[in-house]
């Protein structure tokens, strides 16, 4: 899409961020606006600023995390045109594919407004090469404060593990697991692997695990080599998290678990034995 | 504080839909229709901040065709106080859809708005944030908690990484996640009330507004299919 590449750097304190963005390949320009404004990305800030500069492009892109589905719908209205959510493949500068019904149908859609604001599936798309670019570093003077909210505070998660959407292996857990603490021999696995942690909304909402882990319609897209499945039964709606997977194993006691109509391998057992003895023989 | 809440008819979230064979669309006929999980948990919030006493009063309004109203029956049932109908037989986009509701919230001036993160049909996720947009109001999205504190808000919200806290300034708009209640079952005699309640409907077209598709559908495919992989005796 488009001619040339802009991108736009917008936070507190971000020069580091602007310099690497600079290398990458194919950027031309790199945008930076540095401000406490714009420090904690809060949408109503972030989107004044993204669609006035956006008057400009032909698309605006953003990935579809929860910062770029928060921010990016604003943009759109702001600037009164569709917002096309998740795209997994462009076709012409105007046509793109996107996942709708939990993934069980994709539709392609035209785009008729004159400027296309976009959210990408990370996980359908290669990443471009961090090096090997020399675009030129902009400052934007403009600083949108719109003073209606403010940051608080929050509780992020520090692991050591690989990120859930960018992990080559993910180890996911379900309401079969039974509890928090048995998520430990997941972890176990996990660490042998190399792997992320994920899991299924049923275990998040036992509160097994934080919201963060949940892979699904309604969680985080993941794509990974390799997903292990263990103790989930396999609902549409977790289906559309993980079924772009290159291989799937699953684990359950149940042989009836639609998880296994997906699987590669599936095994119909007793995940309390089957993890540790999977586990030992790595 | 008055509190609105748009709720959407979708597809049961049980039903596993396919798409039409000339890939013109999804087949909808004879399927289950339901209120979007999403917009029942966003109305159950609502009620709660009724029973609180932080909501003086809960209004719902759905965007759709006749059968539209069912959905707000059920929002009414849960406990909901009145209803509004926008009628419309074609497909609405999120940015349409936020367009009605600037109209009804010009209206109907409530202080707070809770939609859903997004509809299980379309998976936009994009109204509640371009209804913001347009009020030039304060968004919290994904929320899991809301706390009202005088003439503002505290929203906790699930984000990639874990949870982000934000202050909003109301009138604020929020979108609810899965896990910010447990909405509650209707009892029959609450459904039988619900039938009284007041219910208004008017077709969009009588609002005036720009409701045009930006968006043209040029195919449907069903995903590549998976095969069925083979079941193992142990993990060896
Ligand atoms: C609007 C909406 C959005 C949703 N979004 C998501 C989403 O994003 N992600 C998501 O995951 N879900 C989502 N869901 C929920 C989804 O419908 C399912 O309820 C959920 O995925 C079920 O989780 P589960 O497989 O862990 O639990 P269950 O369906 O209860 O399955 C547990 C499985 O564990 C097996 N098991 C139990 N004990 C053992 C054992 N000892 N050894 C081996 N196997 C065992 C059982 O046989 C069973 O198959 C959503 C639902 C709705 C309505
Ligand atoms: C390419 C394309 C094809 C389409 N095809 C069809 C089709 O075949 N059949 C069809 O019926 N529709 C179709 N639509 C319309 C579409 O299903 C939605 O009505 C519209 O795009 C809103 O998106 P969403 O429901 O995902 O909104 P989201 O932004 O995900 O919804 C979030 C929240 O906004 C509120 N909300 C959204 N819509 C309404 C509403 N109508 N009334 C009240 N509150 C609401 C709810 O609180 C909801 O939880 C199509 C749209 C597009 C762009």
């Amino acid at each position: 899409m488009g001619s040339e590449l802009h991108l736009l750097v917008a936070g507190e304190g971000c020069g580091a961020v602007a310099e690497a963005a600079a290398q990458v390949a194919g950027v031309n320009k790199v945008l930076v606006a540095d401000n406490a404004a714009y420090g904690h990305q809060l949408a109503e800030n972030l989107s004044t600023l993204i669609a006035e500069l956006g008057k400009d492009y032909s698309h605006v892109v953003a990935p579809a995390t929860t910062s770029g589905k928060n921010v990016m719908p604003r943009v759109a209205a702001l600037l009164d045109v569709a917002q096309l959510s998740d795209i997994i493949a462009v076709e012409f500068e105007n046509t793109f594919q996107r996942p709708i019904y939990a993934g069980n149908a994709i539709a392609t859609v035209e785009s008729l407004d004159p400027i296309k604001v976009i959210t990408v599936r990370g996980t359908a798309f290669d990443a471009a090469a961090e090096t090997g670019g020399a675009a030129s570093v902009e400052a934007v003077a403009a600083v949108h404060d719109a003073g209606t909210s403010a940051f608080v505070g929050e509780e992020v998660a520090q692991s050591d593990r690989p990120e859930l959407t960018a992990a080559k292996v993910v180890v996911s857990g379900g309401r079969g697991m039974g509890n928090g603490e048995n998520f430990a021999i997941l972890e176990t696995l996990a660490d042998k692997l190399g792997a992320a942690v994920g899991a299924s909304r049923a275990a998040v909402d036992a509160g097994f695990v934080p919201n963060d882990m949940q892979v699904g319609q309604t969680g985080k897209i993941v794509a990974p080599e390799l997903y292990i499945a263990v103790g989930i039964s396999g609902a549409i709606q977790h289906l559309a998290g993980m079924k772009e997977s290159k291989v799937i194993v699953a684990i359950n006691k149940d042989d009836e678990a639609p998880i296994f109509q997906v699987a590669d391998y599936g095994l119909v057992a007793d995940l309390f034995e089957a993890v540790p003895e999977l586990q030992s023989k790595l | 504080m008055k509190v609105l809440v748009p709720v959407k008819r979708v597809i049961d979230y049980n039903v596993k839909v396919r798409v039409k064979s000339d890939g013109s669309g999804v087949d909808l006929n004879n399927v289950k229709m339901a209120i979007n999980p999403f917009d029942e948990i966003a109305v159950e919030e609502a009620v709660r901040l009724k029973e609180a006493g932080t909501a003086t009063e809960v209004v719902v309004v759905s965007i759709g065709p006749k059968a539209s109203q069912e959905v707000l029956r059920t929002a009414l049932a849960v406990g909901a106080d009145r209803a509004i109908h926008l009628e419309s037989d074609a497909e609405l986009e999120p940015l349409a859809v936020a367009k009605c509701l600037k109209q009804v919230v010009a209206d109907e001036q409530p202080q707070l708005v809770i939609c859903g993160k997004q509809a299980i049909d379309d998976d936009s996720n994009q109204t509640g944030q371009m209804l913001a947009a347009l009020l030039g109001w304060p968004q919290g999205t994904f929320a899991s908690e809301v706390l009202p504190e005088g003439d503002a808000i505290k929203v906790t919200r699930e984000i990639d990484g874990g949870l982000e806290t934000l202050q909003l300034n109301l009138p604020a708009v929020v979108t609810s996640d899965l896990r910010l209640n447990e909405p509650r079952y209707a009892s029959l005699p609450n459904i039988m009330k619900a039938k009284k309640k007041p219910l208004d409907s008017k077709p969009v077209a009588e609002l005036g507004l720009d409701v045009a598709p930006r968006l043209k559908a040029v195919n449907y495919a069903p995903p590549a299919a998976r095969q069925g992989g083979i079941k193992v005796e142990n993990v060896a």
